[in-house]
């Protein structure tokens, strides 16, 4: 389409207030009680000039352009901070207020330089086309008095520029990085003619908070902030509507080209989880989708100690589809499977399931979601009978009270963290429950009323712990219990038992009674209530016990149905919920239907025309298992680096070593592809036609704004080795195979491209009963008719330190990086996190003999790696932490086997480690050796 | 897959299910591998069961010996 640009109508819509009828300019419209005059003008037609006002911010006043005439009111009032009255009459073009914002103009033009026409905002200039609207034909002031238009640009971040010189002091980018982002990096300095935009404490950008989330950039009607991409190729000219590759909050992007080069990348205003809003990497960091390092040919070993050969599609496939028909002829249908790719889309993701079930016959496909949330599909099964999140991301702006279990959002979904702040600091109350302190804990405008910094492994210890004081000081909504629940009477006698008190809990999880009983209390007396949790609760040996000790809290406390409540896992990929959905698990068809149920088979076999498996497959550490007896010999990676990302990667290592035939489909050759004997190249979300799925169950379009540089896209390829083994797909497009998904999956039944393109966006049930989508589950009654309380009894987990492994090291993200780094490292995102630190509180490392900086050893019994230390405060004495982000630093190197009991998802949270200095900086590559014995300390 | 990894994760799965009276711990163990369990799986953990009892959980014991007369695919 030609370049979108969303209607700007100055002010935020207040959809909440009674209707008002306003004239303006004789024209009448009706709006809801609070608009402003501005929009209310917008509305009817009628654009008044404004500078500073703009529809995403609240309005300032400061431009004095937007000025009106009003019937009965002296003066001439700024319109943006004017609210209508019933009745009102207002007059936007009377000589008055024309000849007050010509000489407002005048002003602002004598302190402006005047290179329009070379300037890279020519043509996309608010204050170009202002200018324009009021008719400024002289600048009496003229141009030789004191200015600021020989200031220097500060130029310090690598993806845009501030110039101060061409700054008209509107304040849009303050206000943006307050209400919009919530980091409050920016501030106007001086006051009158010397009032400037300054970051932090007046440094440049890339020293100070600022987090390079763009909503500056965005918000700025000049040059002043712009992106340097635009600096370089101009001004876009078309835009393709798609959706980010990067975590599961899921933004809507406008990406805008000149041709077929992307210009930047600009949040859409109208996405249903963004709103017009994006991070850094999102924003920013797109370019390793035309990296250098992308590989575009399919490439063939026959052995990973060869080099790799540039091949055709025809030869590569038929090696594939030779392959794996060996190896089943030699060693069972059981010998091969797949991993689906969390980054795909539905219809890729569908495609490789399909190919495992349609085309191997087996059910040995699996997905990341098996090292992340797989805890939360189990969990929220078993207890409310769907597994995915029970709201939408605008729900919070309703919660009074909100619990952050095991997240980071600040740094892992930070633009939902935006939203959640904005309501913390209208007044919602916060706990935090994480044994590191977090932003959230304390950040500008917002602390945590309760931060109960848990010992790793002890999640389950502190919900029971917290469900024990509802239950016992009479915290219950009985209503809600006996109405909508079933177990009630069975869970809340166990809970109520002397050993899951706070008091009895204490000393294990190193949280005060006094704080648990205050938390709770917090939580259930509150209006509404919400739990919003990461990986720091999935990814324990009680990963699954601990997503149902949750809901069973949000249950007892009747937070659940409604907006601002409910148990709202933070997925971490784009497409993580999308790729559960679409069955890539071993036990599950599409829309998490047990494999075991004819029933439930019936309907893909009776379209696919072969049987279907009725018993589990193998999930992802079951298939290295079984690798490793000899039993699994061939395996089809899409777009997963399991080499890097999963734990115990020797044992992976050795795993896929052991194989015959890998087969990686992936954007680049990455630690995985180390011992694939085929490469098949995939493609970027830029060339994808499809759709992710977010955490908050919303199916976006993913348009391609270039064809496949691969020359196939990857539902194609699937389709393609599928047909080598004599089950041809036949789809002519990737709508088709999203018609396929509906007709199959009774929560899918509504969607299609037709209805994706419609409503922009719509969050799955999407069926008869829900057309448009279903923004609250369980509003009428849970999913599995019944809320079930699960008895959730706390089982500490068998990795214990001991005097060799007195640490305990846990694991996390930040915001640059985003998860094994393929991406963030091949861009320039790599200059705020250019390795993975340990940081180590300071009583631990004076022990150690340890100072800031050091390389250290990270030891655990499974292996050791090095990485430079970090003194930190935000881990208490005996934990340790450490990101995952870059290979060199082998994170998972250290972690164990061990897991969670019903879904097998590692416990990467908790692992015994030992610290010690290390003689010299880190050898070449990572230690992937046994540990040596540590050095008790 | 070695026999090992079975014996580990079910007796991590017998763990969350002690609190249960035994017949219904056994019930609710069973019932977990038969659903999430490839067949493979269940039949490393039933051969421990016959060969080698004694190295067994009870809990585990008793829902591997169930699964075994479960017949072939355990």
């Amino acid at each position: 389409m030609p370049l979108l640009r969303e209607p700007d109508r100055g002010t935020p819509a207040r959809p909440d207030g009674a209707p008002v009828d306003v004239v303006v300019d004789g024209l009448s419209v009706t709006v809801p009680e609070g608009t402003s005059v501005l929009r209310a003008a917008a509305e009817a037609g009628v654009e008044v000039p404004k500078l500073c006002a703009t529809e995403s911010l609240e309005p300032f006043g400061s431009c004095r352009m937007c000025l009106v005439e009003i019937d009965g009111r002296r003066g001439t009032p700024a319109s943006c901070t004017t609210p209508v009255t019933d009745g009102m009459v207002v007059h936007t073009q009377t000589p008055t207020v024309e000849r007050l914002r010509q000489g407002v103009m005048e002003l602002y033009l004598s302190d402006h330089p005047l290179d329009c026409l070379t300037c890279s905002d020519n043509g996309d200039c608010e204050l170009q086309d202002v200018a324009g609207a009021v008719g400024v034909r002289d600048v009496r002031y003229g141009y030789a008095g004191e200015n600021h238009t020989a200031e220097e640009k500060d130029t310090s971040n690598p993806y845009f520029d501030y110039d101060p010189s061409k700054c008209i002091v509107c304040s849009r980018c303050v206000r943006a990085c307050e209400e919009v982002q919530g980091t409050f990096a920016l501030t106007i300095t001086g006051r009158g003619f010397g009032s400037r935009v300054a970051a932090s404490g007046g440094e440049s950008f890339m020293d100070s908070e600022c987090v390079s989330c763009g909503a500056c950039v965005q918000a700025c009607p000049t040059a002043t902030l712009q992106e340097r991409t635009v600096v370089e190729l101009g001004v876009p000219k078309r835009t393709v509507l798609t959706t980010c590759a990067y975590c599961g909050v899921g933004c809507s992007f406008k990406a805008e080209l000149r041709g077929d080069q992307v210009v930047r990348m600009v949040p859409h205003r109208d996405g249903g989880a963004n709103e017009g809003h994006s991070c850094v990497k999102g924003r920013f960091a797109w370019g390793y989708a035309i990296h250098p390092d992308r590989v575009l040919s399919p490439m063939v070993r026959d052995t990973t100690e060869d080099d790799w050969v540039e091949t055709s599609w025809d030869e590569a496939i038929a090696r594939v589809v030779d392959g794996f028909a060996r190896l089943q002829a030699e060693h069972g249908p059981g010998a091969i499977g797949g991993i689906t790719s969390s980054r795909c889309t539905n219809e890729e993701v569908y495609a490789v399931q399909k190919l495992v079930r349609l085309g191997f016959g087996n059910n040995n496909v699996d997905t990341c979601a098996r090292v992340c949330h797989s805890p939360t599909g189990y969990g929220l099964k078993t207890t409310f009978g769907t597994s995915a999140g029970t709201q939408d991301f605008r729900s919070v702006a309703k919660a009074d009270v909100i619990l952050v279990i095991g997240a980071n959002p600040t740094a892992a979904h930070p633009v939902f963290a935006s939203r959640m702040k904005r309501r913390l600091r209208e007044g919602a109350e916060l706990v935090v429950i994480d044994p590191r302190r977090i932003d959230l804990v304390r950040s500008p405008h917002v602390e945590a009323a309760h931060h109960l910094q848990l010992q790793p492994g002890t999640n389950v210890a502190v919900v029971n712990a917290l469900a024990h004081v509802v239950v016992t000081e009479g915290l219950v909504d009985q209503g809600f219990v006996a109405e909508r629940c079933e177990g009630f009477a069975e869970w809340a006698a166990a809970i109520a038992a002397p050993e899951n008190s706070p008091e009895a809990t204490e000393a294990m999880t190193g949280v005060p009674a006094a704080e648990v009983r205050a938390a709770a209390r917090l939580y259930a007396g509150a209006a509404n209530a919400a739990i919003y949790y990461g990986l720091g609760v999935t990814e324990h040996s009680q990963g699954s016990t601990m997503v149902m000790g949750m809901a069973n809290l949000a249950m007892a406390t009747g937070n659940i149905g409604r907006e601002g409540v409910g148990v709202n896992p933070l997925r971490g990929q784009n497409n993580v919920q999308g790729s559960c959905d679409m069955g890539s698990f071993p036990h599950e068809l599409p829309g998490y239907r047990h494999v075991g149920d004819p029933a439930n088979r019936e309907a893909f076999e009776a379209l696919w025309g072969r049987p279907i498996q009725a018993e589990p497959g193998l999930r992802i550490p079951n298939m290295f298992d079984a690798a490793l007896d000899g039993t699994f010999r061939g395996l089809f990676i899409q777009g997963e680096d399991v080499a890097q990302s999963d734990p115990n990667i020797q044992h992976v290592h050795a795993a896929l070593a052991a194989m015959d035939l890998v087969v990686v489909q992936d954007l680049f050759l990455n630690e995985t592809a180390e011992f694939a004997h085929v490469f098949l190249p995939g493609t970027s979300f830029l060339e994808k036609d499809g759709t992710f799925t977010n955490a908050e169950r919303r199916i976006n379009r993913v348009r391609p704004v270039m064809p496949p540089r691969t020359g196939k896209h990857e539902w194609e390829v699937a389709g393609e080795i599928a047909a080598g083994l004599g089950h041809a797909f036949g789809y002519p497009d990737a709508s088709a195979i999203m018609d396929e998904i509906a007709a199959l999956t009774p929560t899918f039944a509504g969607v299609s491209f037709a209805l994706l393109d419609r409503l922009g966006s719509v969050q799955w049930p999407c069926n008869d009963s829900a057309p448009e989508g279903t923004p609250i589950m369980h509003a009428a009654g849970f999913v599995r008719g019944l809320g079930r309380f699960v008895p959730t009894p706390f089982v500490a987990t068998e990795e214990r330190t001991t005097r060799a492994y007195p640490l305990l090291l846990t694991t996390g993200r930040i915001l640059s990086q985003y998860n094994v780094g393929a991406q963030t490292r091949r861009t320039e995102n790599v200059r705020w996190h250019p390795e993975d630190v340990l940081d180590i509180h300071r009583a631990d490392a004076e022990l150690r003999g340890i100072a800031d900086g050091d390389w250290v050893h990270l030891a655990s019994r499974v292996g050791q790696t090095a990485m430079r230390a970090r003194l930190s405060d935000r881990v208490p004495p005996g934990v340790v932490y450490t990101t995952f982000h870059h290979p060199e630093s082998g994170a998972n190197v250290v972690t164990t086997e061990h897991s969670d009991w019903a879904t097998n998802c590692p416990e990467y949270k908790v692992t015994a480690v030992q610290v010690t200095v290390a003689e010299h900086a880190r050898p070449e590559g990572v230690e992937r050796s046994p540990s040596p014995p540590a050095v008790p300390v | 897959m070695s026999s090992a990894d079975q014996v580990r994760m079910a007796t991590d799965i017998a763990a969350q299910f002690r609190h249960l009276p035994p017949e219904d711990g056994v019930a609710a163990i069973v019932t977990h591998l038969r659903s999430f369990w490839a067949p493979s799986m269940r039949a490393q953990l039933v051969e421990v069961a016959r060969s080698r009892p004694e190295t067994l959980d009870p809990l585990v014991r008793a829902a591997a010996e169930r699964l075994d007369d479960d017949g072939p695919a355990g």
